[in-house]
């Protein structure tokens, strides 16, 4: 029985309005905006559930996997194993690893979050060791020649050095993480993918909850950028001059 | 690590092998039906990344190539990112319709952006000292592109299609949203097939992408040139560029 799948038709309890013309457009399970300018409160909770999960994974998700960069770069024998283990995270669907986690921590959102933290991984990981690695050897040399501790040079030369590439990292997580967001609805997370698979045939519905993540993938693509900015003020003189 | 914990996938692989009696009185699950399900999985994927495949390498090449429309190129796949996956295949069902066919059109959508973003990006940043090296000796624009820059680039374009089809045959799972019988059945009919089943697909869907995952990138490796592993086993090389590849690459936005 496959047909637990909702077919071509709105919902009972959607017609709110007894405008026939918009009546039909929704039993249609047609684009109608009268119908998403009435029913728009619907997608506010689930809109916001989907940032708080995004912002929340991601932020952590950074702070894990910059520890890891700096502790990778320091220690170089450890790239190897660590870009492994996150590849390996990486590379398990989003849908299986929310499955499997259920019997480890149950339905909600830590199990979406944990997922949805592992995925960043790779991504800030990789970004945060590349980025160090490409400062040049000579700009290290000499930090250190000025008598700036390894720890120093670290801190104050190299991470800001390396700081677009890890920028970069962060930007590619959120916008892959408000995607991946999507599917948490299946470790019972709720979000915008919940709103989308309960009328996956209703036009106005799919369009809504489809553009509000893309929305919010754009505007935390923009967040980062500003971020970027405001963190690399030397960037923005070098365009001008 | 509870018993409760363990015995959850113990059933799970069970329901794999043998079929289990549903809430509904029906019998789900088995080897037969679990065999079905990763054969349709594996079909829509092959369908889908063989097509962007052909699609994509030679104009990502013929890019590269030229070495224009750079913008072009990069920016497909930054906003391929962007758009989830589940709206995309929702937009299809609610616009286009449902079936194989739609499906596959969908994970083609999906597997273009990768594969089009490393030909170009694998082709285009080949030392342009190589290439005009290769001009020099007497090499056609023909040869320099065959037995140049493409094996230069071989690596990343593989990496591409190694990301794409990973990616495919995860996406694949929400496929019976759009009546494709493919292994998220049992995900998205928990009501039907219960915990364990839900369970039991996300382990094969789990196993099928690792496998997909390292046997791409066996044939990646293999594909490589010799010269190009030898350059990136010596110690120091990864500083420097290499033939213009950026020695393990990042992913970059714009």
């Amino acid at each position: 029985m496959s047909a637990n799948i909702p077919l071509a038709q709105a919902p009972e309890g959607f017609f709110t309005e007894r405008d026939p013309e918009d009546l039909d457009c929704v039993a249609q399970g047609g684009f109608c905006p009268d119908w998403i300018l009435e029913n728009f409160d619907r997608y506010v909770d689930p809109f916001f559930q989907h940032v708080f999960l995004t912002v929340v994974s991601v932020t952590i998700g950074f702070a894990i996997a910059f520890g890891l960069g700096l502790l990778a770069h320091r220690q170089r024998w450890l790239t190897a194993p660590l870009t492994a283990v996150t590849s390996i995270l990486y590379t398990i669907p989003s849908i299986a690893l929310f499955l499997l986690l259920l019997p480890l921590t149950g339905r909600g959102n830590t199990t979406a979050l944990i997922a949805l933290i592992a995925y960043t991984q790779l991504i800030i990981f990789r970004n945060v060791v590349n980025g160090l690695r490409q400062v040049p050897p000579d700009v290290v040399d000499s930090a250190l020649g000025m008598g700036l501790t390894p720890m120093q040079t670290l801190l104050r030369v190299e991470v800001p050095m390396a700081l677009p590439e890890i920028l970069a990292g962060l930007r590619i997580a959120a916008s892959t993480t408000v995607g991946l967001a999507t599917l948490a609805f299946f470790a019972g997370a709720g979000g915008l993918g919940a709103e989308i698979a309960a009328q996956i045939t209703f036009q106005s519905n799919v369009v809504v909850a489809g553009g509000l993540a893309v929305l919010l993938a754009s505007a935390l693509d923009l967040a980062a950028l500003g971020l970027q900015k405001a963190l690399m003020p030397w960037e923005r003189k070098a365009v001008v001059g | 690590m509870t018993p409760a914990f363990i015995s959850d996938f113990v059933d799970a692989i069970e329901l794999i092998f043998t079929p289990q009696r549903s809430d509904f009185g029906t019998d789900v699950g088995g080897l037969t039906e679990f065999v079905d399900f990763t054969s349709t999985h594996l079909l829509v994927s092959l369908v889908a990344i063989v097509a962007a495949v052909a699609i994509a390498v030679p104009i990502g090449i013929y890019l590269g190539h030229i070495g224009r429309f750079q913008f072009l190129a990069v920016s497909i796949s930054n906003i391929g990112r962007a758009v989830p996956v589940l709206a995309l295949i929702a937009f299809f069902i609610a616009f286009v319709g449902v079936g194989f066919t739609n499906v596959a059109l969908v994970l083609l959508l999906l597997a273009i952006p990768p594969i089009l973003t490393n030909a170009y990006v694998g082709t285009s940043q080949v030392d342009p000292d190589t290439v005009d090296s290769a001009r020099g000796m007497g090499f056609s624009e023909w040869q320099v592109l065959t037995r140049v820059e493409l094996p230069l680039a071989m690596s990343t374009i593989f990496g591409g299609i190694r990301t794409s089809s990973v990616n495919v045959v995860a996406t694949a799972t929400i496929a019976p949203f759009a009546n494709v019988d493919t292994l998220g059945v049992p995900i998205i009919n928990d009501n039907v097939y219960g915990g364990s089943g839900q369970l039991a697909a996300a382990i094969v869907v789990a196993l099928i992408t690792l496998a997909v995952d390292g046997g791409l990138g066996g044939l990646q490796r293999a594909a490589t040139p010799k010269g190009l592993k030898l350059a990136a086993q010596s110690g120091g090389a990864p500083r420097r560029r290499l033939f213009g590849l950026i020695p393990r690459r990042s992913v970059q936005p714009s």
